[in-house]
């Protein structure tokens, strides 16, 4: 683990991630981090006034994961001697969690803790739908997608404005994108429609896009409604009970009939009752971001840092660029056992031939594309800020 | 010293429409921009502010007694004409000057004596906003159109090209009642969308790249919520101003009283967190067959789940516990108890990952703030997942008529009073849903229809209901054997 912080992690990319630029401002160092330590020892209220200090601290310290909050009106380490009032959180990147565990009740292959390809298409079809709503709707523009390491997705949203939000408005936000309420023993309602019965614009365009994954991932590939409890949930959500029970008979009668055929049937009962708004609302409610809602909400909430390593796994939690969600497979990130073997090969391959400084090392490694991806993402970040100093400075 | 009040605004362009350049105070609206810059009596000073407070203590009260809006602002309509009426502009013959200056001075020497520590503020904000939708609510619509065009509210009128570009989005998002027919023809304004966002919340508009399209009827979210906001500052600047007045000692007094007399006043006794409420005390190995005998739904479900699965979750478990503790679980009982449930964790892994948390509601850990269990209006508050918050609400009817049975059918609940009970939950009164259970519960203490929980009274809170019960088994008991 040292030497995967000694050698290998992004320190510098993360700063100009969370720094905006190259100068230390207030947003790197009146930022609070917090370290777990091995056997669970929690450290709360770090900061640093660099990278270089963070580095130092992190090798020395060896922490199995640490976590980012937000920006304080002083700094963190000073929290004791400042009056409890005047220490409060001002800015802090918008994050969403979401979270494979939420979609239990409706993925077939794994459960709990485990992931596999397959699932991930809920995690793609959500990132698809918040970040097109968080785009468009709230016209928000440094999204980054982190891979949290087990089984789920984190987004930072670093825009001036998000991360100016207050806890309230974070929670109007979160109200905004939620639809789906209540746990496994409510009654499971969406609210979504008006008094016309006509979807939000906002819901409009996600449906669209899930509509065009839904056969995919929920008919074929996760075959949600092939069992008895599958169908049974689906049943669930139909108001109509004649419809109900003429297809529970149809489909107790036919074991073997495929989600696909019972989805066609569905159609065909509800076409003749031109009911089809059911239909939408089925697949919103089985296709539609599952937030982890209080992460979000409140200013104060830490997240894991992007490129920590995932305590259980051992997989690097790495950046992902939207293009390529679809196709990622959460088991071809790189784990820290792999990336340490490499290490190993490059320094025997080199062996003697020369000493090289030692943060490139990641140059090399199958970290690389990932650590590009997050330096393009800072990048952009500190152009904006750049960009936005010229011009106040050519108007003044 | 008014100096916190006073942010300025384009407020020179008042259109001076001829009946109201008589007045000082063109509307009967205010914004409180302008601190009141005239010689007041302590006297003055003193009573109004006092009739001020009896206005929001009611406000707040209704908040707490979980009124609807409609109540609220009936009540609240009340309870100005009473102590600080206040007249449209139409009405000649009453003192508009008047009763406005009061309602100016009044509001400012509350900011004085609210504007302390955050809770204050919190709780003052809440209540005046109150007390301005109630007016706003009230006033006649020409007045309320003048007020709004007194004022900048910067937002951005939708231009026709625009709306024609939007309009199927528009009409979509729009939340109107049923049938009507001119909502093509509606205005709309554009703000950033921070500015509304309990009509974000509520996916009630329509936001393309950071701006809301607020439709006209939806306009006063956007009042409402300039209002708070600038209050909110107004108050904060206020307080970090106000150590400039410690020596002034003939107000500082009238101000402490008036801060201190509505805590007193306002919130219900079980609000406050002073552990134990009944006395004798109650012990780890207790709780089960008190959790049968005495729980309200909520915390008989919560308990139900512990038992069953060995586990609660994070809100669950607060839920809870802060509910034990009232009840008057020590903190050695309190984690006797929980180490009990828990049964099928590491002692390693108890005292890791609870114990810290169980110490802390108790206000031994972090911060350590005493906190109070949680009442009905925050357990009723959306957002609550399955285990937590108020069965009645959040269970589907299937789901909580089973659950009723098999809680209270020995306690002499039946099928038949399922429907009743159903017909208010569905009404959406969960509490007197629960106040029911309660009298069909407790019916062979004596307790009959309507009588809730003593005096008529309606349950809002878990631990009321609780100590209600014990009390009636107590007082049976004694009965007994008196006899």
């Amino acid at each position: 683990m040292l030497t995967f912080y000694q050698r290998l992690y992004p320190f510098k990319s993360i700063y100009k991630w969370l720094n905006h630029e190259n100068a230390p401002t207030r947003l790197f160092t009146h930022r609070e981090f917090a370290f777990t330590l091995a056997g669970d020892v929690y450290l709360r209220y770090n900061s640093f006034s660099s990278a270089e200090e963070l580095k130092k601290q992190v090798c020395h310290l060896n922490p199995t994961r640490f976590e980012i909050g937000p920006v304080y009106s002083a700094r963190p380490r000073d929290k004791k001697t400042i009056r409890s009032g005047a220490f409060s959180p001002q800015l802090r990147e918008l994050v969403f969690d979401i979270d494979m565990t939420d979609y239990d009740p409706v993925r077939t292959c794994c459960s709990e803790a485990d992931i596999c390809k397959k699932c991930w298409g809920f995690i793609s079809a959500a990132v698809h739908v918040l970040d097109s709503a968080l785009r468009d709707e709230y016209g928000y523009q440094k999204l980054l997608w982190v891979y949290s390491g087990r089984r789920g997705i984190h987004l930072w949203i670093s825009d001036r404005e998000a991360m100016a939000l207050t806890d309230q408005e974070r929670k109007a936000l979160v109200g905004w994108l939620t639809v789906i309420h209540g746990g496994k023993e409510t009654d499971k309602k969406l609210n979504i429609r008006n008094n016309a019965g006509k979807l939000p614009p906002s819901l409009q365009a996600a449906l669209n896009h899930l509509r065009t994954v839904f056969g995919e991932l929920i008919l074929s590939s996760q075959n949600c409604f092939g069992s008895q409890e599958g169908y049974g949930e689906l049943l669930k959500a139909i108001p109509d009970s004649r419809i109900v029970e003429t297809l529970r008979t149809k489909w107790e009668a036919n074991p073997s009939r495929t989600s696909e055929e019972k989805w066609t049937d569905l159609h065909k009962s509800l076409a003749s009752h031109r009911n089809l708004n059911i239909m939408e609302d089925i697949i919103i409610q089985y296709t539609y971001p599952r937030l982890d809602a209080e992460v979000s909400k409140h200013r104060n909430h830490l997240l894991k840092a992007p490129f920590c390593v995932h305590p259980k796994t051992g997989r690097v939690c790495v950046p992902l660029d939207l293009e390529s969600i679809n196709k990622f497979d959460p088991e071809s990130v790189p784990t820290l056992g792999q990336l340490l073997q490499e290490l190993d090969t490059i320094g025997m391959s080199m062996d003697k031939e020369q000493t090289r400084e030692a943060h490139s090392d990641w140059e090399k490694t199958s970290l690389k594309p990932y650590i590009d991806i997050m330096e393009k993402h800072s990048n952009a970040l500190m152009d904006e800020v750049r960009r936005e100093k010229r011009k106040a400075d050519t108007s003044w | 010293m008014f100096k916190g009040g006073k942010i300025t605004q384009g407020d020179q362009n008042i259109p001076q429409v001829a009946n109201h350049g008589l007045l000082k105070y063109p509307f009967r609206l205010n914004f409180y921009d302008e601190p009141p810059l005239f010689d007041v009596t302590i006297e003055e000073f003193e009573t109004c502010a006092l009739d001020r407070l009896r206005i929001l203590a009611e406000i707040e009260s209704s908040a707490a007694r979980n009124r609807s809006w409609e109540e609220t602002k009936a009540v609240t309509s009340a309870q100005c004409s009473k102590y600080l009426p206040l007249s449209p502009t139409l009405s000649k013959f009453a003192d508009r000057d008047g009763e406005r200056k009061r309602d100016h001075l009044s509001h400012f020497v509350l900011r004085l004596a609210f504007c302390r520590s955050e809770d204050l503020r919190r709780r003052f904000v809440k209540a005046e906003s109150t007390l301005f939708k109630t007016r706003y609510d009230d006033d006649i619509s020409g007045e309320r159109e003048n007020f709004l065009n007194s004022r900048n509210f910067n937002w951005i009128l939708v231009d026709q090209e625009e709306h024609t570009k939007f309009s199927t989005e528009l009409i979509a998002a729009y939340q109107g009642p049923k049938g009507e027919t001119d909502r093509v023809s509606e205005r709309y304004y554009k703000v950033k969308w921070t500015r509304v966002p309990d009509l974000v919340e509520k996916r009630k508009v329509f936001l393309k790249g950071g701006w809301a399209y607020v439709p006209h009827r939806e306009q006063s979210s956007i009042v409402f919520q300039e209002f708070e906001a600038h209050l909110e500052k107004a108050l904060e600047m206020t307080a970090r101003l106000l150590p400039r007045l410690d020596e002034d000692t003939r107000l500082v007094p009238i101000l402490n009283n008036l801060s201190q007399g509505s805590l007193a006043g306002i919130s219900s006794e079980w609000a406050n967190a002073s552990g134990s409420t009944n006395g004798a005390e109650i012990r780890a190995e207790m709780v089960d067959n008190l959790a049968k005998k005495h729980f309200p739904l909520c915390m008989r479900t919560l308990h139900d789940s512990l038992q069953r699965d060995n586990h609660l979750k994070h809100f669950g478990r607060l839920q809870y516990g802060l509910f034990l503790k009232v009840l008057g679980l020590s903190i050695e009982e309190a984690i006797a108890f929980w180490r009990k449930s828990f049964s099928r964790m590491t002692d390693d892994k108890f005292n890791k990952e609870y114990k810290y948390n169980i110490r802390h509601s108790y206000g031994l850990e972090g911060k350590r703030a005493n906190y109070a269990a949680k009442s009905c209006l925050q357990l009723l508050t959306p957002g609550s997942s399955s285990d937590h918050g108020c069965p009645y609400r959040t269970y589907s009817p299937e789901n909580l008529q089973s659950t009723l049975l098999s809680s209270y059918s020995y306690l002499g609940l039946g099928s038949a009073d399922l429907p009743e009970i159903m017909a208010t939950v569905k009404a959406g009164h969960y509490h007197v849903a629960c106040t029911r259970v309660f009298e069909l519960t407790h019916a062979s203490s004596g307790v009959s229809r309507g009588q809730g929980i003593g005096e008529g009274e309606s349950v809002t809170h878990p631990n009321q209901y609780a100590a209600k019960s014990m009390e009636l088994q107590k007082a049976k008991e004694n009965a007994m054997e008196v006899e």
